[in-house]
């Protein structure tokens, strides 16, 4: 008789009816023994019930809101204006004379207007890239030394105090970035190729987690980058102080770390590729009100 | 040099609610650094509060306090004017006192 | 004794008297409870900070969040409409160290403090409230500790 895996029906139908019968006795005596909860809590404590996920959304906002009035970044903003009034580099000048786009000195309302094409570099410069830029020219360090450091430099921890800094005088400005040049235009196009390109080990791309609405990973939602407000919230809300690592992040910075979660190589501090994505997020976001600086988990 | 504290006053009849924002690393000392040991504790011990002068609040914190730690409270019977102070001593034997005045 | 010297010494009597409370009075202000904050049990921390019979009191009001995103940074917030508070002792249950922070209240303060502390993990927050006579009362709630996802 040649070996089969399969088992003749006619057993199984009995095997099945077995099965019911029990499933169905335990099911009764469960019932009749009463609720499945241990003994009942007493006082004030909180019963640690199941949350569904509509008082979960709301208990992270509770949680983020009780955060919202003290951001720990306003600590960072007072050093990073100190800084951007302090004569520093090998220059021994400060940053008071740095053109951020709306003329020489004037910092309020200048980054919503960021990135954009500026004449002295011809170049598009996103707010780290234009910092950057300051540093060189009025004050004398080396960009390329700079950009090649790590975050947790002590320069490069400064970067992220005066963008934290500039980026909270655009504080409730609605966004404007610029969309005119032809350079500006094309560094949209190519933040758009870059957004949706699929590359690395693991055939990620940005827009494999910032692309669709309403997503989220565990209990970290995942802003939508392709639409106006997802856009809007997010990009504008960088730099931002994360409570994970105490620290300030710039969207340079985490940028940076996308690139290492999605297993791309590390991104060259503030280059023309990282602009471009601020290029296209920054123009998606255009009208929405500026809210940096951000507060992060 | 520590660095300056963010002080936010909110007056009412007579009540100031003052809220302020501290920068401190506030190091538990449960944490292991990148070299695998103990980072120590480095924590704000005591904290201060006085109205012209008059100490009207103490408090002692361990390292369970949040980094950057936010304090808030109220005092009575203020009026514009009165001169609210705040200083923080750490482990360290740093120290920091920062005053606003009432509006 | 004439006058003068019984003056005198009465004076000195009364400065030496103030002396010794302003120097006692300066000893709860500033000396430092390290005992309380080497405490690993909350039995230890009561017993080293001298709270006996703690009693759950619906007047005390708590306000945490049910869910912390992250748990280096819980706003938590405590107050009472019990009078006469003097000293607020802010506890994290399950933390290595339970203790986070005494408050100590003058009469011109509203008996109202918030502050942010440290949750190792899912745990009660706990909020004795000690009055001028001495009596303890608390109240708790729990925060539940989340781990995220990637890092905001």
């Amino acid at each position: 008789m040649p070996q089969t895996n399969t088992r003749s029906i006619r057993p199984a139908y009995k095997e099945a009816w077995l099965c019911f019968i029990l499933v169905a006795v335990v099911g009764i005596a469960k019932a009749q023994s009463g609720s499945f909860e241990g003994p009942k809590s007493t006082g004030n404590v909180q019963k640690s019930e199941q949350p569904s996920e509509q008082s979960t959304e709301k208990a992270i906002a509770q949680y983020r809101q009780m955060l919202q009035e003290a951001n720990p970044a306003d600590l960072y903003v007072t050093k990073g204006e100190a800084l951007w009034n302090s004569a520093r580099g090998p220059n021994r000048q400060s940053l008071a004379s740095c053109d951020l786009g709306l003329g020489p000195g004037i910092v309020k309302g200048a980054w919503a207007q960021m990135p954009r094409y500026f004449e002295d570099t011809q170049r598009v410069q996103d707010l780290e890239s234009r910092i950057l830029f300051c540093m060189q020219e009025i004050q004398g360090f080396n960009s390329i030394d700079l950009a090649a450091q790590d975050f947790n430099t002590p320069e490069r921890l400064n970067i992220s105090l005066l963008a934290v800094y500039v980026a909270s005088e655009s504080e409730g400005v609605p966004f404007n970035v610029p969309m005119s040049l032809p350079q500006e235009k094309e560094m949209y196009k190519i933040g758009k190729k870059l957004f949706f390109l699929r590359a690395g080990t693991h055939d990620f791309s940005c827009s494999t987690c910032h692309s669709q609405t309403g997503r989220r990973i565990r209990l970290q939602d995942l802003p939508n980058l392709t639409t106006h407000e997802g856009a809007g919230g997010a990009y504008g809300s960088w730099p931002a102080y994360r409570i994970s690592t105490g620290s300030i992040w710039t969207m340079q910075q985490r940028l940076s770390d996308c690139f290492r979660q999605q297993r791309f190589p590390k991104p060259i501090f503030a280059s023309p590729a990282t602009i471009a994505l601020s290029v296209y997020m920054g123009f998606n976001a255009n009208g929405s009100v500026a809210s940096a600086p951000g507060l992060k988990r | 040099m520590s660095d300056p504290m963010r002080i936010r006053l909110q007056s009412q009849a007579g009540v100031t609610t003052v809220k302020v924002l501290m920068s401190h690393e506030m190091e538990s000392g449960q944490r292991k650094g990148d070299d695998g040991k103990i980072v120590p504790l480095w924590n704000i011990q005591d904290v201060s509060a006085t109205l012209n002068g008059k100490v009207v609040m103490t408090a002692e914190w361990g390292g369970g306090i949040s980094k950057n730690p936010f304090l808030q409270f109220a005092v009575k019977g203020t009026k514009t004017g009165d001169k609210i102070s705040l200083t923080w001593r750490d482990n360290r034997g740093d120290s920091r006192t920062d005053e606003v005045i009432v509006s | 004794m004439n006058n003068s010297r019984r003056n005198i010494l009465k004076k000195s009597t009364a400065m030496a008297a103030l002396l010794l409370q302003t120097l006692t009075q300066c000893e709860k202000v500033y000396a430092y409870q390290q005992n309380a904050f080497d405490a690993k049990s909350i039995a230890d921390l009561n017993k080293s900070l001298g709270l006996s019979l703690p009693l759950e009191s619906s007047q005390i009001t708590i306000n945490t969040p049910e869910i912390a995103e992250n748990g280096a940074v819980v706003q938590v917030a405590a107050t009472t409409t019990l009078q006469n508070i003097r000293r607020w002792i802010f506890v994290v249950e399950k933390n290595p160290v339970p203790l986070v922070a005494i408050f100590n209240l003058s009469e011109d303060l509203l008996p109202s403090i918030t502050a942010r502390a440290k949750f190792a993990q899912t745990s009660d927050f706990i909020a004795f409230a000690q009055l001028a006579d001495g009596r303890v009362f608390y109240s708790k709630r729990e925060v539940k500790v989340t781990l995220g996802g990637c890092g905001g």
